[in-house]
């Protein structure tokens, strides 16, 4: 308890990890799902970061969970044009509703 | 973990002071909890007071440019007292929220506003080391707090649950998002040519002369101070472009349904932003916490004056110096404010599509050709004068303080230049 | 406990609390100020591990624009005054078991590993040497400028006993990444453009 290791931020990591999942699993919100997903690539950050801290392997992880965030930035955009597209054609968020192509 | 803030100093001190019941007295860790506790404190003080007496400047500027006197009876001759009395009429009213807003999101969103706000203050370097956590980046720390203060402003709007509130909420994060982006390239232009990112090394480089402010550093510079400052104006939401709040269009815009001590918590931030961005201008272009007239030179012979002082580390001619750069740094500070708050009584109001005209076809592509100047500038100088800057002592990149593998490799790099200096002086 | 415990502690109850929050919320706005405070807490967290640089670049990108996205999105998509979508308690049943059961299975295999030795040996004896001198080494509150160098391909934080670099640069990733946020920048505001519907052409002369 007394000394923070690897172990807790990987535990934290865990926790966000399954959380983001769950997120994008039960919503039925667009933009509900799209935090789901921001909440997965957080706890992915938060291994690589850790492992950076406390591992032989240095800044290379550090570098890396910034890659992360770039690409997290940019997938939020294109997503979010995307759910506006679908708002645009169903006038709805609900991703259930767009079962046109379900046979 | 221990060098991020910049209470070290103050922690030694504390470690091992005598503490009742405690045999050995106060331990590294509780000394480092309540030197940041003791850093705090000064700030929140700095933080309360400032936008009390910006306040009280606002209104009476205000007055005198419309020809009237302000405020002139509470706390004498001068009214100065004024924000006080307002600050006693808000605690005094009802907190209300309306039945249509998301009530929990509604009472939430001042503070979230307010913490962002006054972060930004952490980094915040009022004198040479006088900083509540000192780290590397610490531009680009202030950059990211300030920019969260929006996150306050569009959940307010969003959950009063009223057009007003909604519109103002729209335009704001739509402002605030669109001038981060010139206000970030303007601040690299000075940054290429210190070379860090550190507002302490930053101030303390441009130490001596006016010259040798970063303002004069080159002509983009210079531009960039003025670019810089519009863009500040805007993104702290101060007219003219203050369309998040236009009272003629949207009543008051996000703040409409706030009353009381809500309410005050948006004016506190958006204050004391004004200061923030201000004082970052101020260190980064301005001189930081040097008057520049040479008189921390004249008085350099002071600072080891330390009469029956026993504390280590500490000389009370230092500290004195500190409190001068302190107040130097405030009041240049609030002179901008000043010119803020004189442009806020003089210009009129843009419309909202102008004030995103503005930003996104003129300040961003001005901003960009600045920062491709600010690249260029040192190779012209170094075709031409054969060195980066205009003239000898002004503050370069080779001035630093590099940590030490850091400093290897750019040491490489200066002696390859040297060789190639070298050559072509053997050449000529 | 430390200080650094008590604060991991703090900044790590925020994260998963408010992370548990965004997955229970129905209201899209109530989930977004969920995910900018585990967002916030992560960023300290990163802060806690050194990593300063990243952790502006958290609070920058993530909780400063992709929240703010997320949000605008909210507000270009409501319907009504607050959108809730509920999800049904079958769904959210299902979900909490499959998610304890992937978080059983996470944590079980990170408590399981002894991180401090089994690591040091599968990465081989010589770094074991290394780990011990690395953990302790105290980069606090610097790592901006190697970051920076690393992205120019430039490594002097890993350098070899002949003086070359041990681990490689990132210059071609960094190019490839920034090429790729102008694809998106292109692309996003090809997909969210606003759509002028075309007039059906009318024969003026008939």
């Amino acid at each position: 308890m007394d000394t923070v290791g690897l172990n807790s931020y990987l535990l934290v990591a865990a926790m966000l990890f399954v959380c983001g999942v769950v997120c994008m699993a039960v919503k039925r919100n667009g933009i509900g799902i799209l935090m789901g997903v921001e909440l997965v690539l957080n706890g992915a950050n938060l291994n690589l970061v850790a492992f950076a801290r406390y591992t032989v392997l240095g800044l290379d992880g550090q570098v890396m969970a910034l890659f992360v965030i770039v690409l997290a930035a940019a997938e939020a955009a294109i997503a979010l044009a995307i759910a506006l597209n679908f708002y645009n054609n169903h006038l709805t968020i609900d991703v259930d509703r767009g079962s046109e192509l379900q046979g | 973990m221990q060098a991020l803030f910049a209470a070290a100093t103050l922690q030694e001190f504390l470690t091992g002071m005598p503490v009742p019941g405690v045999k050995d007295g106060l331990s590294p860790g509780w000394a480092l909890a309540l030197a940041a506790g003791i850093h705090a404190a000064l700030l929140f003080s700095l933080f309360g007071l400032l936008p009390l007496i910006y306040i009280w400047l606002e209104r009476k500027v205000a007055g005198r440019i419309q020809d009237r006197l302000g405020p002139t009876r509470v706390g004498g001759r001068f009214g100065w007292l004024q924000t006080l009395a307002d600050g006693v009429k808000l605690i005094q009213k009802e907190d209300l929220a309306p039945g249509a807003a998301d009530r929990w999101v509604f009472q939430v969103a001042p503070y979230l506003a307010i913490v962002a706000s006054f972060a930004a203050f952490m980094v915040l370097p009022f004198s040479d080391t006088w900083v509540a956590v000192s780290l590397d980046a610490s531009v680009f720390v202030i950059l990211a707090l300030m920019s969260l203060e929006v996150l306050g402003i569009i959940l307010a709007g969003y959950s009063s649950g009223s057009k007003w509130a909604l519109f103002g909420a729209m335009r704001e994060a739509a402002q605030m998002v669109s001038y981060e982006i010139p206000m970030a390239l303007c601040l690299l232009v000075p940054l290429v040519a210190v070379g860090t990112l550190n507002l302490t090394e930053i101030g303390a480089l441009q130490a001596g002369p006016v010259s040798s402010w970063l303002i004069f550093h080159d002509p983009f510079c210079f531009i960039a101070f003025f670019t810089y400052f519009t863009v500040a104006t805007a993104s702290v939401k101060r007219a003219p472009f203050d369309l998040a709040e236009a009272e003629s269009e949207l009543v008051a815009g996000f703040h409409t349904e706030y009353s009381g001590l809500r309410w005050s918590f948006f004016f506190m931030a958006e204050y004391a932003s004004m200061f923030a961005v201000s004082a970052i201008a101020v260190i980064v272009f301005l001189g930081g916490w040097h008057t520049g007239l040479m008189v921390e030179e004249g008085l350099s012979g002071f600072k080891g004056w330390n009469p029956n002082f026993l504390v280590k580390d500490f000389t009370l001619g230092n500290y004195l110096l500190n409190v001068m750069g302190a107040k130097v740094l405030i009041l240049k500070a609030s002179l901008l404010v000043l010119v803020q708050i004189w442009v806020r009584w003089t210009l009129p109001r843009l419309r909202i599509d102008q004030v995103m005209t503005t930003c996104l076809k003129y300040l961003v592509p001005i901003s960009c050709v600045l920062f491709l100047g600010a690249v260029l500038w040192p190779l012209l100088l170094m075709t031409t004068l054969k060195r980066t800057t205009i003239m000898e002592d002004m503050p370069s990149m080779g001035q630093l303080s590099l940590p030490p593998a850091t400093a290897a490799v750019e040491s490489e790099e200066m002696r390859g230049v040297h060789v190639v200096d070298g050559s072509k002086e053997s050449v000529r | 406990m430390t200080l650094e415990a008590l604060l991991f502690y703090l900044f790590a109850a925020i994260a998963c609390g408010s992370a548990l929050a965004v997955v229970l919320t129905d209201n899209v706005v109530r989930m977004a100020f969920w995910l900018v405070m585990s967002l916030g807490a992560v960023a300290s967290l990163f802060f806690l591990l050194e990593a300063d640089f990243l952790g502006a670049t958290q609070l920058l990108i993530y909780v400063g624009g992709t929240v703010v996205l997320l949000v605008f999105g909210v507000m270009l998509t409501a319907t009504g005054p607050y959108v809730q979508i509920k999800t049904t308690p079958a769904e959210m049943f299902l979900g909490a078991g499959v998610g304890g059961l992937l978080l059983l299975v996470l944590a079980s295999t990170v408590m399981g590993i002894n991180w401090e030795n089994d690591v040091a040996h599968a990465l081989g004896a010589e770094s074991e040497a290394a780990l011990a001198a690395d953990t302790t080494v105290d980069q606090s509150g610097t790592t901006g400028r190697p970051l920076g160098l690393a992205f120019v391909g430039v490594r002097p934080d890993a350098v070899g006993p002949d003086g070359a670099a041990t681990r490689p640069g990132y210059l071609l990733p960094f190019e490839i990444v920034s090429v790729h946020l102008l694809v998106v920048l292109i692309g996003a505001a090809y997909l969210a453009r606003a759509k002028r519907r075309v007039e059906p052409a009318t024969d003026l002369l008939s």
